[in-house]
């Protein structure tokens, strides 16, 4: 399960992830990561099983935690089946099926941004943000 | 035995046509050998839908009152060509929004028309006698227009270059995101479902054949723009009536880094008369072939990486310098083949009936390169040919020093032999003042990875690079990576009221 952490560095550099790691014996995967000086964004990716007590733990350093679900969305009217966002995904959610219909998996997707950027179509939003 | 277009008609008449896509063809004649295939089937009908560029449509507003004779015509901010007659314009499919750049293009014009949105219209004259109307501005339908054809110069390339990109950085082309590093390879067409591929000598593709555009019954003209079918790029001029069109197979679309284009649907029904056609539309993926052009190289002879089939494109991963890598298709498959089946139920309906050409179409010529008589100007032309560098075991201060001396702000560092190991900029030098570390030497703080030009480049490629890596100044090293000149932004102001710009 992925989830978006977000902390406030303006306490101290406290390695709040490592931490959780640390406390929880949680392998957790950092797939993405934007940290300054005043505050941090993390999208971590955790076994399913775990996910609540990472969250639990996250939450009592004092991050806010984000599950994050289907987070790239498709507008299906725009899309026509091309596949060029294909190839230039690094985490390989796209793929057509054996109709030449483009799918998606979504679960895969780190929020790089890319396929956004790119769709000939503008079809590709991220979820919440459309 | 051969078949008259006669004898094909008269069997869509009386419901007994077989008509086939010529995605099912290969497998027929598999089936039923050649000779059963001719017996068996009447028409293959074709289809792709992929980025098109070269396309447009000739308007005809209708007169206003009192009357102008539109010199400048815009649509939706969007210019459209009014240097023919006093109400008509050609919008072109990759003509840019004044207002929204690429977001916004002739594309998207004719796209909102086909959906049946309101565009609007804004025109310029300078007023005549008969025309005294300087100014108009108007909301139009596409049912108010008294005519919407379109008409494009260049559709259905028989086959097209795939894409990969051999820099260290990703490229946006027309070919979409090439990611560095031969990250990923791009190609466009339906391949075996291509209308020319199915008939390659344009024995039956030629001016006057029945088409399917973008969702209305259209028709060929003959040979496109750009027509190169002696290398295998043939193309077509076709047109259709946009108020038929259907934005399923009519589509704006904008490359990021390129900008605006049309994704276009066309398809040809091919009759099939004798065994040579059985054998065109029995056309496989496998046998076309086409190269993987390397974008990273800024010139139009861009070198071949490797020669591939549409089957490999289409399978996913074409293997690449001994690697796997992914591909993308930038046209859509899935609509070649509703295309084609579209195509399909057409001609068995009546509703386009199959053709023979009225006018033939060259299979002969190959599309030349633009002749230029007037040379651009190129590096050696405006580049500083007094170097002052420095070698990488200099002390920072020596680097300064010359720095001051030689009043710039870039220095090449160089081995013994003259070549070019590196680059201090005044930059890099404050840098190492402020935070002073145990950088001593220029080799500690030079950068390695140079960006560099040659004297023969064009003066717009070096540039781009300028402008895509924000620096300021270019080494120029001679084949031996010897450094013979800089090119800074103050050299280009030379281009400026000297011979170049006029």
């Amino acid at each position: 399960m992925k989830l978006i952490v977000t902390f406030s560095r303006k306490a101290g550099k406290k390695p709040i992830i490592a931490q959780v790691v640390r406390d929880t014996g949680v392998l957790i995967n950092v797939e993405r990561a934007l940290i300054d000086s005043s505050e941090g964004e993390a999208l971590i990716d955790v076994p399913d099983e775990s996910c609540s007590v990472v969250k639990e733990r996250l939450a009592e350093l004092g991050a806010s935690v984000r599950v994050l679900e289907d987070i790239i969305s498709l507008d299906e009217s725009r899309c026509v089946d091309c596949g060029a966002c294909i190839s230039i995904c690094p985490q390989e959610v796209f793929s057509f099926d054996e109709d030449w219909k483009l799918v998606m998996e979504g679960d895969r997707c780190v929020l790089c941004g890319r396929c956004i950027e790119i769709c000939p179509q503008r079809a590709l939003s991220q979820k919440g943000e459309g | 035995m051969e078949k008259t277009i006669g004898l094909i008609r008269e069997r869509i008449r009386d419901g007994n046509a077989r008509v086939v896509t010529a995605e099912e063809m290969p497998h027929i004649v598999d089936e039923l050998g050649e000779e059963g295939a001719l017996r068996e089937v009447d028409v293959v009908t074709t289809g792709t839908f992929g980025a098109m560029c070269s396309s447009g449509a000739f308007l005809n507003f209708g007169h206003a009152d009192p009357p102008i004779k539109m010199e400048r015509v815009w649509l939706n901010d969007v210019e459209a060509y009014g240097g023919i007659a006093s109400v008509d314009a050609y919008i072109g499919a990759t003509q840019k929004s004044t207002t929204r750049e690429a977001r916004y293009g002739g594309a998207h014009v004719m796209e909102d028309f086909v959906s049946g949105k309101a565009v609007e219209l804004r025109a310029l004259s300078t007023g005549t006698d008969c025309y005294p109307r300087r100014t108009i501005t108007t909301e139009l339908l596409l049912e108010n227009l008294n005519q919407a054809i379109m008409v494009n110069p260049r559709n259905g390339y028989q086959r097209y270059n795939a894409a990969a990109n051999s820099t260290d950085r990703s490229l946006y082309t027309y070919m979409g995101m090439l990611l560095p590093n031969c990250g990923n390879i791009t190609y466009s067409g339906s391949g075996l479902l291509n209308p020319i591929m199915n008939d390659p000598s344009f024995r039956l593709i030629g001016s006057g054949v029945p088409a399917f555009l973008c969702g209305a019954p259209g028709m060929v003209i003959g040979e496109g723009t750009q027509h190169s079918p002696a290398s295998g790029f043939g193309t077509l001029m076709v047109t259709a009536d946009m108020k038929e069109m259907s934005p399923d197979y009519l589509r704006a679309a904008t490359m990021t880094g390129y900008g605006v284009t049309l994704y276009v649907g066309l398809g040809i029904p091919i009759p099939v008369l004798d065994i040579e056609t059985v054998r065109s539309t029995a056309v496989r993926d496998e046998d076309i072939v086409v190269d993987i052009i390397d974008y990273g190289i800024p010139s139009r002879s861009r070198p071949s990486l490797r020669k591939v089939s549409y089957a490999e494109l289409k399978s996913g991963a074409v293997e690449l310098h001994g690697e796997e890598v992914r591909t993308s298709s930038l046209s859509s498959y899935r609509r070649a083949r509703e295309i084609a089946l579209t195509l399909k139920t057409w001609v068995e309906e009546g509703k386009l009936e199959p053709a023979l050409p009225t006018r033939g179409i060259d299979t002969t010529r190959s599309a030349l390169p633009l002749r230029e008589t007037v040379q651009g100007p190129r590096v050696l032309d405006i580049m500083d040919r007094k170097v002052i560098s420095i070698g990488q075991d200099e002390e920072i201060r020596t680097a300064a020093k010359k720095l001051l001396k030689g009043e710039t702000n870039h220095l090449p560092v160089i081995e013994e032999s003259g070549k070019l190991v590196g680059i201090v900029t005044t930059y890099d030098i404050s840098k190492a003042v402020v935070n002073p570390g145990k950088a001593t030497r220029v080799r500690d703080i030079m950068k390695k990875r140079v960006i560099t030009t040659t004297p023969e480049e064009p003066v717009d490629i070096a540039v781009r690079k300028l402008e895509k890596h924000n620096i300021s100044a270019l080494p120029v090293i001679d084949r031996d990576d010897r450094v013979i000149g800089m090119l800074t932004a103050m050299n280009l102001g030379k281009l400026f009221g000297g011979r170049w710009l006029k």
